[in-house]
């Protein structure tokens, strides 16, 4: 079967595609680190993609992310729609869409029908977003796939600030000089991230599901941590990557 | 002193309305520009270039003033009225600031400002000024230097320290008016505070300006202000119509005159033109925009180096601005202003400014033009320079929503410094704002 409609979400970390065949079911799928060239690299990959799926050259494109208007797309639409659409999609109901974003995190209310109601963005600072969370594993010279067992193991979390990216790097260095345990150092670095996505959840309204797309869904130990802070469960959607190109392909089915 | 005033007035009276008469005749000479082809904007008010040739005279004429007429230096929401009626010519550095901003000037001369001292923190405007004035630097050519520092607080606090530094730069005197912050209606001591105030202002002005006022004098100028600010809400009114003739946006510029020459005939002769072309605009259907789907209001001071992308954006996906409570704040202090009792009406009307009250008489008078304007939806500009306009923001929106059904979107931002602004970040919330409403 060949694919009807084309979504890419070009964000600033990862590059994501999905391709939906007439039932609106993912027929194919990429994900892949951003390059600098946008369209460039959608050029190549949707070649591949399109050529697995036996997709025409001429099935519509929908894009989204901060690279959307390089994409050559047919649709260029922002991650917020595009989130709640694909959301929607997935689950059929309203609530509160958390996504957690390479450069960014959202916090959407959708209505029963996925329409958009409010959203809410972090400011322009990255100390909400996955990129909080790389520098400081990265600093912390800890793998992504071994953090949930090592935040399950820690004792306590040492608090780490999340006003500043750059400054809760130099702390997360004098953390370690002073002998802290990386476990606990790192539940911080969650709980920080956490609890700054959860203030932007103060500007919506209470009751409801939550629900959570995004890289950084992909990491158990900050789901946990998110659902702490908003003193709630958090359900992290199918495939929570490829929910915003889910999105823009649905905009142009 | 003669010399400097005979100049002043050959300035003021020939040479800068022959200069203004030659541009224009050089740019008819040019061809009028009309709007790109594929515009989203429908066809440009012809009274831009009035207000062009208004505001090039009022610089020029300031580049003579100083050493010819008492100058004063003055904040947008200043009793200026007593002093024109005294004879001073008033510079606003708001006015200035925000011409820089639209030049994109502010980081240089705001870095000046820095480095002397001044946090980045403080606001843009002040920033700019102060840069403006160390740097002797300024997009008009030259800015008389003020006999008189004059400042009022019902705008912020800021403006306090801002004007004892240029206090201790010019080394002149400063009068302050303290407005108390108003919660409801202002009540009878608050009044006689800030009417004691402006009769020491009065003194201290005839000392200044070397003349005793007249009561004539000041009821003259209080009847111009007063209609100056009614035909200036008459031409923001014409937007309550479908399409709205004009756009918030150009409303920011049009602004010039009731903030720079309050109180003046030609200020009012310029809103009367300005008014009739507006009139005839909805009479013929004629929008500030091509196709007019959703109608916006703005809350607080425009962007004004992203002033033209912003507008942009909105047109071509046919939201029009077509109200906004900055520019409205003049339109409404002329409600309260009583002629007849030219102090007494100045304290009245100068209290009951919108960053002088509190958040209910916002959400009421958002709430009024919400009804008024017919609007979808609200942009609330965060304005990281401008605290007192910013704080309560968030409680607005939510209340909007919730009392005046009308959906808005916090939009961080900073007035006059680009450096503070995240365009990209800008656009996306902005565009996704719209798309909620498809």
């Amino acid at each position: 079967m060949s694919g009807v409609a084309i979504g890419v979400d070009a964000g600033s970390t990862t590059w994501k595609a999905v391709i939906l065949d007439d039932q609106g079911q993912v027929l194919a799928s990429r994900v892949a680190p951003a390059e600098p060239l946008v369209d460039q690299q959608t050029r190549v990959e949707l070649a591949r993609l399109r050529e697995r799926t036996s997709t025409s050259s001429d099935v519509p494109v929908g894009a989204t992310g901060y690279g959307r208007k390089r994409v050559g797309a047919q649709r260029a639409i922002t991650e917020i729609t595009c989130h709640a659409r694909g959301a929607f999609h997935i689950t059929g109901a309203g609530g509160v869409l958390v996504d957690v974003g390479g450069q960014d995190s959202k916090i959407i209310h959708m209505g029963p029908d996925g329409s958009v109601l409010d959203f809410a963005m972090n400011d322009k600072c990255a100390a909400g977003t996955g990129r909080f969370l790389e520098v400081l594993l990265g600093r912390l010279q800890v793998a992504w796939e071994d953090v949930p067992a090592l935040v399950a193991s820690a004792r306590s979390a040492v608090s780490v600030s999340s006003t500043c990216t750059v400054f809760a790097e130099s702390e997360v260095i004098s953390l370690v000089a002073e002998g802290e345990p990386v476990e606990g150092i790192l539940k911080g670095v969650h709980q920080s991230l956490a609890s700054r996505v959860a203030g932007l959840a103060g500007l919506l309204p209470p009751g409801g599901a939550v629900y959570m797309s995004g890289g950084v869904a992909l990491g158990r130990a900050m789901v946990d941590a998110l659902a702490a802070a908003l003193g709630r469960p958090v359900t992290v959607l199918a495939e929570p990557q490829l929910v915003g190109a889910l999105g823009a392909a649905l905009s142009v089915r | 002193m003669i010399t400097r005033r005979l100049q002043y007035e050959l300035v003021k009276r020939l040479a800068a309305p022959l200069l203004v008469q030659l541009q224009g005749a050089s740019k008819r000479l040019k061809g009028r520009q009309g709007p790109r082809p594929g515009s989203p904007f429908g066809p440009p008010l012809k009274s831009v270039a009035l207000l062009k040739d208004l505001m090039t005279r009022h610089y020029l004429e300031g580049r003579y003033a100083d050493g010819a007429v008492p100058v004063a230096w003055v904040t947008s929401g200043f009793p200026v009225e007593i002093l024109r009626a005294l004879g001073f010519f008033s510079i606003y550095p708001e006015n200035h600031a925000a011409l820089c901003g639209v030049q994109r000037l502010t980081p240089e001369l705001s870095d000046a400002a820095e480095r002397v001292g001044h946090s980045r923190s403080l606001c843009s405007y002040a920033r700019t000024d102060m840069g403006a004035v160390l740097l002797e630097k300024t997009p008009v050519g030259r800015l008389p230097r003020p006999d008189l520092l004059a400042c009022c607080t019902n705008i912020c606090q800021t403006v306090l320290y801002w004007y004892r530094c240029l206090a201790d730069h010019f080394k002149v005197p400063l009068v302050l008016i303290d407005t108390p912050f108003v919660y409801g209606e202002s009540q009878e001591h608050h009044q006689q505070y800030v009417r004691d105030q402006l009769e020491e202002l009065l003194s201290v002005a005839e000392r200044i300006g070397g003349r005793r006022h007249s009561s004539e004098e000041l009821v003259r100028v209080a009847r111009l202000s007063h209609e100056g600010t009614l035909l200036w809400g008459e031409c923001l009114a014409e937007s309550t119509n479908r399409p709205a003739p004009w756009t918030g946006f150009d409303g920011f510029f049009h602004i010039a005159p009731i903030v720079t020459l309050r109180g003046s005939e030609e200020c009012n002769a310029y809103y009367r033109h300005l008014l009739d072309e507006l009139r005839h605009r909805v009479r013929h259907g004629v929008g500030g925009i091509k196709e007019e789907r959703y109608r916006l209001m703005w809350d607080n001071l425009p962007i004004w180096y992203n002033v033209r992308d912003m507008s942009t954006l909105l047109a071509e996906n046919r939201f029009n601005i077509v109200v906004t409570t900055y520019t409205n704040a003049w339109a409404e202090a002329g409600k309260r202003m009583d002629p007849t009792d030219p102090v007494g009406s100045a304290a009245r009307s100068y209290t009951h400014i919108i960053l002088n009250e509190d958040l209910d008489r916002r959400l009421e008078l958002m709430t009024r033009l919400a009804r008024e304007y017919h609007v979808d939806g609200a942009l609330l500009h965060s304005d990281r320079s401008c605290k007192p306009y910013s704080i309560g923001q968030v409680d607005l929106k939510d209340r909007l929503a919730r009392e005046a059904q009308v959906r808005a979107l916090l939009l961080e931002a900073d007035h006059n410094d680009p450096r503070a602004y995240s365009t990209e970040q800008g656009n996306t919330r902005l565009q996704a704002f719209m798309e909620s409403f498809a």
